[in-house]
């Protein structure tokens, strides 16, 4: 019975062709049942002309035996397997379908890749957002993704260095999202991390600006509220820290700086959305930032993203007197706050923090400018209350523009 | 006179808008600040702080068209009770919200379960648009919320509608039941507030703080 069998397929070979693509090929799932099928099978594989590809070869019979047919082949070897009464299924009924949409996917996916997927136009989470920041550091050799300390929750606090050369130069500090229920600011963070990367090199203000200054930006700044605005509670502002003695969670990381700490303007109770911590600097998102920056000893400018209200404030918060360099911040910030309604025409009130919104103690830019960085300002982005918090996502990108345009203005006169 | 910069401006037109949106507002009408055009206060003896506010106000289903309102504010000294005395004049005509109204009421009245919806808007800030009635029937209700709750160290913003509940009623008005985040810059709190709203198109909306 086996020789005719062998005879049959001998038959067949004139008619197998030399195909270098796989039309009609049929992969096939053969079910043994026991040692005598397997070693039809075993025979089968023995006739090279058939050109049988077994990706998973007879051995035993409780597996599956799986095999690729050229189109020519696929008729005879299943009228074999019903005679011999073997069961079968087809696994694929063509695998050149099967490869063409594969290379489509793989080239459709390459595609995406290229042009940065990243959508600077909707709200992400925390992990799509520390994804971006490897990809722009792995892309843009001048930027650097460094980690300047960890959360309570133990989550890295990334921040993006843009540097182009010298040592230590003077630098700029900009951060969004102390306060993580202010969505818009994490996200205008990436959108401008992105615009300068980009633009270094063709827009000549940037150009020069990073050829003078170093820029480092954290754009999210209190990393477990944001997360637990995700998951838990939209409107979550402090951090996560656990408080000793309370069952209230968390410390408004804007009243936690070393400026007229536990003045007016922040609360002693620890249930309190301006909560301002045991002590200063008792937070580590704050502490963090606070060694980094005298660390480093060179840093001419701090500015710091919040939403929203559209404010552009200076010092002080904690006390209603001016400081010393009052003229000169009211002017740049007049002037940047006709920069970014040069754009949209969206304004921003400007004015100290003080006068503006409230007497707040404990605040960064109150540090920042007490410890000798003249150009401290704090912008509260969009919009004035219709959404507030919820700024709907089509909103970000004009929002990161036209905060974009104040930003650069304050920085072009800190280099000049 | 005041720097429109300054918080106790932007305080009592908070106040001014909140008063506005109650009076005004609608299922198919929400008030909304332009722009604060003037502001000059006034120290009354023995009385209170009195703000005189010129504001430019859009509807936002018609943001093309503004109006121009006046508006006063009295903080009554050293109470803490009652809300501040508001007197508002608008300059001009408000869009006509006659049939959306009638609309939004027909389609309600039709439903045959009580609508039930939350997070308005969600997260991202999206508002579905048969929701949008909803919501400004919403800022209906806060507006009066932040009017009556007021003070010069306070300035509440409508954060979000956690909840609302329709309740069936055998008379002929609209009962939604809210429960509303308002978010007060001062002390930096959201906090849930429980309101029902009844709204007829002709009688219009009354609002009871739970």
């Amino acid at each position: 019975a086996n020789m005719k069998l062998i005879l049959i397929f001998g038959a067949l070979i004139g008619a197998s062709l030399c195909l270098e693509t796989f039309v009609g090929h049929q992969v096939l799932r053969i079910k043994t049942k026991n040692e005598e099928e397997i070693k039809q099978l075993q025979l089968l594989e023995s006739l090279e002309h058939l050109e049988l590809d077994f990706w998973i070869n007879p051995s035993a019979p409780a597996l599956p035996v799986d095999v690729r047919i050229p189109a020519a082949s696929v008729q005879s070897v299943k009228a074999f397997l019903e005679s011999q009464g073997i069961e079968y299924s087809i696994l694929i009924e063509d695998l050149q379908d099967v490869l063409d949409k594969e290379k489509q996917d793989m080239a459709e996916s390459a595609q995406r890749q290229r042009s940065s997927s990243f959508d600077f136009g909707a709200y992400h989470t925390l992990d799509d957002i520390n994804q971006e920041l490897d990809h722009l550091a792995s892309e843009y050799s001048f930027v650097e993704k460094i980690q300047i300390g960890e959360s309570y929750e133990k989550r890295p606090l990334y921040v993006l260095k843009f540097s182009t050369g010298g040592s230590n130069r003077p630098a700029i500090w900009l951060d969004a999202g102390i306060h993580s229920r202010e969505w818009v600011t994490q996200a205008s963070a990436l959108w401008i991390a992105n615009k300068i990367a980009s633009d270094y090199g063709t827009d000549d203000s940037i150009t020069s600006l990073l050829d003078k200054m170093d820029l480092f930006l954290l754009p999210v700044a209190n990393p477990d509220g944001f997360v637990y605005t995700h998951t838990s509670n939209r409107m979550w502002r402090k951090t996560r820290s656990k408080i000793a003695g309370s069952v209230c969670v968390g410390v408004d990381p804007n009243r936690n700086w070393d400026a007229g700490f536990g003045g007016p303007g922040a609360s002693s109770r620890p249930c309190s959305d301006s909560y301002h911590g045991p002590s200063a600097n008792s937070e580590v998102e704050v502490k963090s930032v606070v060694d980094f920056i005298k660390n480093h000893g060179n840093f001419k400018a701090f500015l710091t993203l919040h939403s929203y209200s559209q404010l552009l404030m200076y010092p002080y918060g904690y006390k209603c007197t001016r400081p010393d360099d009052y003229a000169e911040l009211e002017s740049l910030g007049r002037a940047a706050a006709s920069s970014i309604r040069s754009l949209y025409g969206t304004t921003f009130q400007v004015g100290t923090i003080c006068k503006t919104i409230y007497q707040a103690s404990g605040g960064s830019i109150d540090w920042s400018y007490d410890n000798g960085i003249k150009y401290s300002f704090a912008f509260e982005l969009r919009d004035t209350g219709r959404y507030g918090f919820l700024l709907p996502a089509n909103q970000i990108i004009p929002a990161a523009k036209e905060t974009w345009l104040g930003l650069k203005r304050i920085m072009e006169h800190v280099r000049d | 006179e005041l720097p429109l910069s300054h918080f106790s401006a932007a305080r009592a037109a908070a106040v001014a808008v909140g008063y506005l949106r109650y009076l005004r507002g609608g299922p198919g009408r929400g008030l909304e600040l332009r722009e604060l055009r003037r502001a000059r206060r006034q120290d009354i003896d023995g009385v209170g702080h009195k703000y005189y506010l010129e504001l430019e106000l859009e509807d936002v289903l018609d943001k093309d068209r503004t109006v121009n309102c006046t508006a006063e504010v009295l903080y009554r000294l050293g109470s803490k009770t009652s809300a501040p005395d508001v007197q508002v004049t608008v300059q001009g005509e408000l869009r006509s919200t006659e049939e959306a109204e009638q609309e939004f009421y027909n389609r309600i009245r039709s439903l045959e379960k009580e609508l039930v919806a939350e997070n308005i808007p969600d997260s991202h800030g999206n508002v579905p648009p048969e929701l949008e009635p909803i919501h400004l029937l919403a800022w209906v209700a806060s507006g009066y919320l932040i009017w009556q709750n007021s003070t010069e160290n306070t300035k509440f913003h409508l954060a979000q509608v956690k909840h609302v509940k329709q309740v069936k009623r055998s008379d002929e008005d609209l009962q939604f039941d809210y429960v509303l985040l308002l978010h007060e810059m001062v002390s930096q709190e959201v906090l849930p507030w429980e309101v029902t709203v009844l709204w007829h198109p002709q009688r219009g909306a009354r609002v009871s703080q739970s």
